[in-house]
């Protein structure tokens, strides 16, 4: 029963953040809970967005809910500021943000929204990530329902992740997750980081700032707190590795526009020659070249 | 110069807005085009099982916007509903209206495939069942004037007001049947998160709210074969059911309007079997905005499985509540099915690593 007296007092969706004020409490609760259980999956009544399922609506939520017009929101997809999604969701916020700006440079941004990337430079004390997240769960590519899923979790009982680690190993001599990589958190549960490349992973471990996931269609929340382990599931003669970029020679391949070779690489494939190797993280690589468009 | 991977960014979506708003108004048609704009009323009116559908799905009882999200959605109920859906989603709720008997709705239709007669007797009203599919061509052009006097065929509003018992009703008090335990309170599914197990009350909010393609599906492998349910339709009604509020000064539950809905009990015959107890007859409900049968009846069928489910353990993918709540749901399975066109470059480059390392170590025996 919702008394009448409650009822927030603006428009709906015309109020700074687009949520009503029963949705912004409810998930900043659960943000809360989500960091002061580290990994837990909080499970809440994700509101249906202006976007479509999918394409970000969990991580919008989070981002709508904890912004506040002095914050500097950075929002990327697939490492990059200007590609369509990215383009859709900061218009979305912004409109429904008045007062809020955003940014593309990683240092300037006081919240970064992403999907599917970590930004290379080393975040900071008073940011916060935020993640899309599609798949909160790392037990759901051994596990399809829920319920014994959440159980798992309770009991901690990860027996068959590890036993699809292993199965891996020794079929293929490497653990064929390639990315949504598992990892434990504070030595407690283990998460699906979202898909981020394994590249990302290590980021994540005793990081300074607060990783807020949001998965919305799956309607869960949660959260890896700032200096918190993050360790990825591996085995002690079979460590985890990370994406190595190599070419046939084994040697690393180089972004050819700014000459990094520390950061996470798009293959481009070209026709009748080599692919071309460019940094994925487009802000990085424009500021490793001392930012030559002025963005 | 250096190579500039493809970017889409914000020109390319306004073109795009764009390039569907002429599409919309018929631009690319050769000849006399898209013709007049289509007025909401005309959708509202001439394609109201449309309208039903579209408020059923997005969960919101407005013809009106409904019927603008159709033309905005240019005609996908999908995408329509989404529109509705979103619209919906942070409106303040101003109050709880009371649960209301389905006995006291008035009817535009009701009819029962159990009893030859019923008490109140069967009344076919408008209905699609007995239509031969054959093209009307006369209303390829049809006339104004005998589109008007269509409408005034039948004089005043075809629906009675009156207390109909329901056909259950006479089951239950001859002790045949079993009822779905205790009533439990509604549950508001847009504020309380899903866990599972999941109250029966949760579960039929979701269908209600669901994807009418999707519940008919769930609902037709169990008569199919992957259930053994053998359900009899011991009613199905349409009719306009009053909305009861409380009054905010007195508290006292007043009549604040009335929502067409369809509803639906099947009955299905259960039991004799090894540790079943002896047969009986089961319910199961369905029951959604608008005049939306098939939704109704697929939603009771539904209904009826994860029971089942719940009584002896699931044996079929369409009892098991978290495979039918999870999957029904339009919007959330549109949302995901168009999220792939989304770029995935990131994780596709992290498979190759991966799978090109993982070859590497093959081929060298390691």
């Amino acid at each position: 029963m919702t008394p009448t007296s409650d009822v927030p007092q603006t428009n709906p969706g015309t109020q700074f953040g687009f949520l009503d004020d029963f949705a912004v409490r409810e998930i900043r609760r659960g943000l809360l809970k989500a960091l002061a259980i580290p990994g837990y999956q909080v499970p809440y009544a994700s509101r249906e967005m202006p976007i479509a399922r999918g394409f970000g609506t969990g991580g919008m939520q989070i981002t709508l809910a904890i912004a506040t017009p002095e914050d500097r929101l950075k929002v990327i997809d697939q490492g990059a500021d200007d590609s369509v999604n990215a383009v859709s969701l900061r218009r979305f916020i912004a409109a429904s943000c008045p007062e809020l700006s955003t940014v593309t440079r990683t240092p300037e941004a006081t919240i970064i929204q992403t999907r599917h990337r970590v930004p290379e430079r080393p975040l900071v004390t008073g940011q916060i990530m935020v993640y899309q997240v599609p798949y909160p769960d790392p037990l759901q590519i051994v596990e399809p329902s829920e319920a014994k899923r959440r159980a798992s979790h309770a009991h901690g009982d990860y027996a068959r992740l590890w036993v699809k680690l292993y199965e891996d190993v020794v079929r293929f001599r490497e653990v064929a997750i390639s990315n949504r990589y598992p990892a434990r958190v504070a030595g407690r549960y283990v998460i699906d980081p979202s898909p981020i490349p394994r590249w990302d992973l290590p980021k994540l471990h005793r990081s300074p700032v607060a990783h807020l996931f949001g998965a919305g269609r799956e309607k869960k929340l949660y959260a890896v707190p700032p200096f918190t382990n993050v360790v990825p599931l591996a085995f002690d003669d079979v460590p985890f590795e990370v994406e190595r970029f190599h070419d046939a020679a084994g040697k690393r391949n180089r972004c050819q526009r700014c000459g990094a070779d520390d950061t996470f690489l798009d293959e481009i494939p070209l026709t009748g020659q080599a692919s071309r190797w460019q940094c994925n993280d487009q802000d990085r690589c424009s500021e490793n070249l001392g930012y030559p468009n002025g963005a | 110069m250096g190579y500039v991977a493809v970017r889409g960014g914000e020109a390319a979506i306004a073109e795009a807005i764009r390039a569907l708003d002429v599409l919309r108004a018929g631009g690319t048609e050769p000849g006399p085009g898209a013709g007049d704009p289509l007025q909401v009323d005309a959708i509202r009116h001439q394609l109201r099982l449309l309208v039903d559908r579209v408020m059923g799905e997005g969960g919101l009882y407005d013809p009106r916007l409904a019927a603008l999200a159709i033309k905005q959605a240019q005609g996908d109920p999908l995408e329509a509903a989404f529109i509705l859906r979103a619209h919906r989603s942070n409106l303040p709720r101003l109050g709880e209206s009371a649960p209301h008997r389905g006995s006291s709705m008035r009817l535009i239709r009701r009819i029962s495939s159990a009893f030859k007669e019923i008490p109140g007797g069967q009344r076919l009203g408008p209905s699609t069942d007995y239509l031969q599919r054959l093209f009307r061509l006369d209303l390829l052009d049809e006339d104004p004037a005998a589109f008007r006097a269509a409408a005034q065929a039948i004089p005043g509003v075809p629906a009675t007001a009156g207390d109909f018992p329901k056909v259950v009703d006479g089951l239950r008090a001859e002790g045949l049947l079993q009822d779905a335990g205790p009533a439990q309170p509604a549950v508001d599914i847009t504020r309380a998160p899903v866990t599972f197990p999941i109250p029966r009350p949760a579960r039929l909010a979701h269908l209600t709210r669901g994807e009418t393609g999707g519940v008919l599906t769930m609902a037709y492998t169990t008569m199919r074969g992957y259930g053994y349910l053998h359900p009899t339709v011991a009613e199905l009604r349409v009719g306009y059911l009053p909305v009861m509020l409380p009054h905010p000064l007195t508290g006292e539950l007043v009549e604040a309007g009335e929502v067409l809905v369809t509803e639906c009990e099947i009955v299905a015959t259960h039991g004799g079997g090894p540790g079943e107890g002896p047969p009986r007859i089961l319910l199961g409900y369905g029951g959604c905005l608008g005049h939306n049968e098939v939704k109704a009846i697929a939603m009771a069928m539904c209904d009826r499985a994860m029971l089942s489910g719940d009584e002896r353990g699931v044996r079929h993918p369409a009892e098991d509540p978290e495979f039918v709540v999870c999957h029904v749901d339009g919007i959330e399975a549109m949302g995901f099915c168009s999220h792939y066109k989304l770029p995935h470059y990131v994780t596709f480059q992290s498979d190759l690593e991966n799978i090109r390392s993982s070859a590497a170590k093959l081929q060298g025996g390691a």
